[in-house]
């Protein structure tokens, strides 16, 4: 067997093992990834979609709030999957896991290769069933089979950003607790700190300068603008960029701890 | 094992001038260590000795920062990959995965090391067997009792047929049957040929177990040889007296030579050497005025190893 044959072999162990993992944790991911995500769909919508509906005038492009609201709560179920993923791989250096592995002949990063993998395919299984129950609930998009394809394309490629990220943060907390304070800016600060909820321009300045310039937005932005059938603009290159720059820094940002904790 | 047909032609580990310091805290100060093939041999020392540092080292998880050492033939610094492939690592907290079943674990080792499918089965069928997990081995380990955690850390350890065994610590925390368990476990093991480089806090489990015992004090190996020739230059067991006062106490002392006596404790420490025998001879020399508040029989344990190698007590017990 060549050097990739093994290395792939001994990832798609270590992935079948986190999707094991997951199995045994679905009630728990369940609430984490799908509940959660759905009570703020139901509270934005019911809630404050009235006013902030209202509020929305062109940005609304003659549509419902939900129509805004949704590609908003999709991101942030991708987002949601950065404590989970972080939690993993801090129980697993903490634990006497990695020192195992370690002192067997396994793949360097095939470890890290399963959490990342791992995660992208939860994120995608909780963004589908948040998708359907907003399509009960009054979404309804205007995008063509390609629009949907690059949905998910765009969905898949801040799914593995953000997850090489949090597999870095979750390699250098030294606790659970660590890890899991450590993604709640990524999880819940910065969503809100962008077009999310309600259009950047309608932010104060200083914040309006950050939300427009952060991350989030161009994602966000992209997928509005694929499932409601507006212009896309070159908002999706802005978003597939910031994708492989914090996939690229995160991956060696990773790369570097692992090294490191091995000293 | 039989010891005189062993002929330690073959070294499995063999280390110079182990150095490794975090910091200003110096963990490995110069260990030598050479260790044949099928050899059981023990690190015999506290906590904080420098134990499972050197497992690590040798199990190619930290590199020390001086000093050469190579496994089963394998120079640690150059050919880490070609070691792991022939040691097995149970380290001192358990590395068993608590989501997955017994038999998962055992095959997520399997086909970690690429092991063929039907080789895959028969060793885990094999190994859930020898460690009498067959009963649990559909159940996640956070339902076993110590020792069945512990035989299925030990069994991952063995799924690739390791030549050399690292344990740091196999009993500890366990229960007295458990650890009867584990001891025959690791006799099984060396019968069948492996080599074993285990640690222990305990005189007991070294003497029970090992060929060879190396005694480590701060980070170094402060006596090395077999348990009996440690143990003879151990002071024997001893009969120790407390009284209630210092008259009975100089009385006592003046009455049983070549005893060592504590004023502040009101202690005194008489060699014990023949047993009962001896413990009467004691009695009777004392007579019946002396009041003796209390009597203890003293057998050797690690401390008397650090007494009697370094000249201070160990750490946990001098506190």
């Amino acid at each position: 067997m060549s050097a990739l044959t093994i290395a792939a072999q001994d990832s798609a162990t270590m992935l079948g093992r986190e999707i094991k993992h997951s199995v045994r944790l679905l009630r728990l991911l369940i609430v984490s990834a799908i509940l959660v995500p759905v009570v703020m769909l139901l509270l934005f919508d019911y809630i404050l979609g009235g006013t902030i509906g209202h509020g929305l005038g062109d940005a609304a492009r003659g549509a419902p709030y939900v129509d805004f609201l949704v590609p908003g709560i999709l991101m942030m179920v991708v987002a949601g999957s950065c404590g989970p993923t972080a939690i993993n791989v801090t129980l697993d250096m903490t634990g006497g896991f990695v020192d195992r592995i370690r002192t067997m002949a396994v793949t360097r990063g095939a470890l890290l290769a399963g959490h990342v993998g791992g995660s992208v395919i939860r994120t995608l299984v909780a963004t589908t069933a948040v998708a359907g129950v907003a399509l009960l609930v009054g979404f309804r998009p205007k995008a063509s089979v390609v629009d949907w394809l690059a949905v998910v394309g765009i969905v898949v490629a801040f799914s593995f950003a953000l997850a090489w990220l949090s597999a870095a943060i979750g390699l250098v907390a030294k606790s659970v607790a660590g890890a899991n304070g450590s993604t709640l800016p990524l999880s819940f600060l910065l969503p809100f700190l962008s077009s999310t909820f309600v259009p950047v321009d309608s932010m104060p300045a200083g914040v309006r300068w950050f939300a427009a310039n952060q991350p989030f937005t161009p994602v966000v932005d992209s997928l509005r603008a694929l499932l409601s059938g507006a212009p896309l603009g070159n908002t999706a290159y802005l978003a597939v960029a910031w994708c492989a720059v914090i996939a690229l820094v995160s991956y060696l940002w990773a790369q570097a701890a692992l090294r490191r904790g091995t000293e | 094992m039989n010891a005189s047909t062993k002929h330690e032609t073959r070294t499995s580990v063999s280390a110079s001038g182990l150095r490794k310091a975090y910091g200003e805290k110096v963990v490995l100060d110069g260990v030598d260590l050479s260790i044949g093939e099928g050899e059981v041999f023990a690190l015999l020392g506290p906590n904080g000795a420098g134990k499972t540092t050197t497992v690590k080292v040798l199990s190619t998880l930290i590199p020390a920062d001086a000093g050469t050492a190579s496994v089963m033939g394998h120079d640690l610094r150059g050919e880490a990959g070609a070691v792991r492939a022939v040691i097995g690592v149970t380290g001192q907290f358990l590395a068993v995965d608590n989501l997955l079943t017994g038999q998962e674990n055992l095959v997520l080792m399997g086909r970690l090391l690429h092991l063929a499918a039907t080789e895959l089965r028969a060793r885990t069928a094999q190994l859930l067997q020898v460690f009498d997990l067959v009963d649990v081995a559909g159940r996640t380990p956070t339902t076993y009792s110590g020792g069945e955690k512990r035989r299925l850390d030990i069994a991952m350890t063995l799924m690739g047929r390791p030549k050399l065994i690292f344990l740091d610590e196999p009993t500890t925390g366990l229960d007295p049957r458990s650890r009867q368990t584990m001891w025959q476990v690791i006799r099984d093991l060396a019968a069948g040929g492996v080599t074993i480089l285990l640690t222990t806090q305990y005189l007991e489990e070294a003497d029970q177990l090992a060929d060879r015992i190396a005694v480590l004090d701060h980070g170094r190996i402060v006596a090395e040889g077999t348990p009996e020739e440690l143990k003879r230059r151990i002071p024997g067991a001893h009969i120790r007296l407390r009284f209630a006062d210092a008259a009975s106490l100089d009385e006592a002392a003046r009455a049983l030579h070549g005893s060592t006596r504590d004023d502040a404790e009101l202690v005194l420490r008489v060699p014990n050497e023949g047993g009962i025998r001896s413990l009467r001879d004691v009695l009777a020399r004392l007579g019946d005025d002396v009041a003796v508040e209390d009597l203890s029989i003293h057998t050797p344990d690690l401390d008397d190893v650090f007494f009697a190698m370094t000249g201070t007590a160990s750490k946990e017990k001098s506190q």
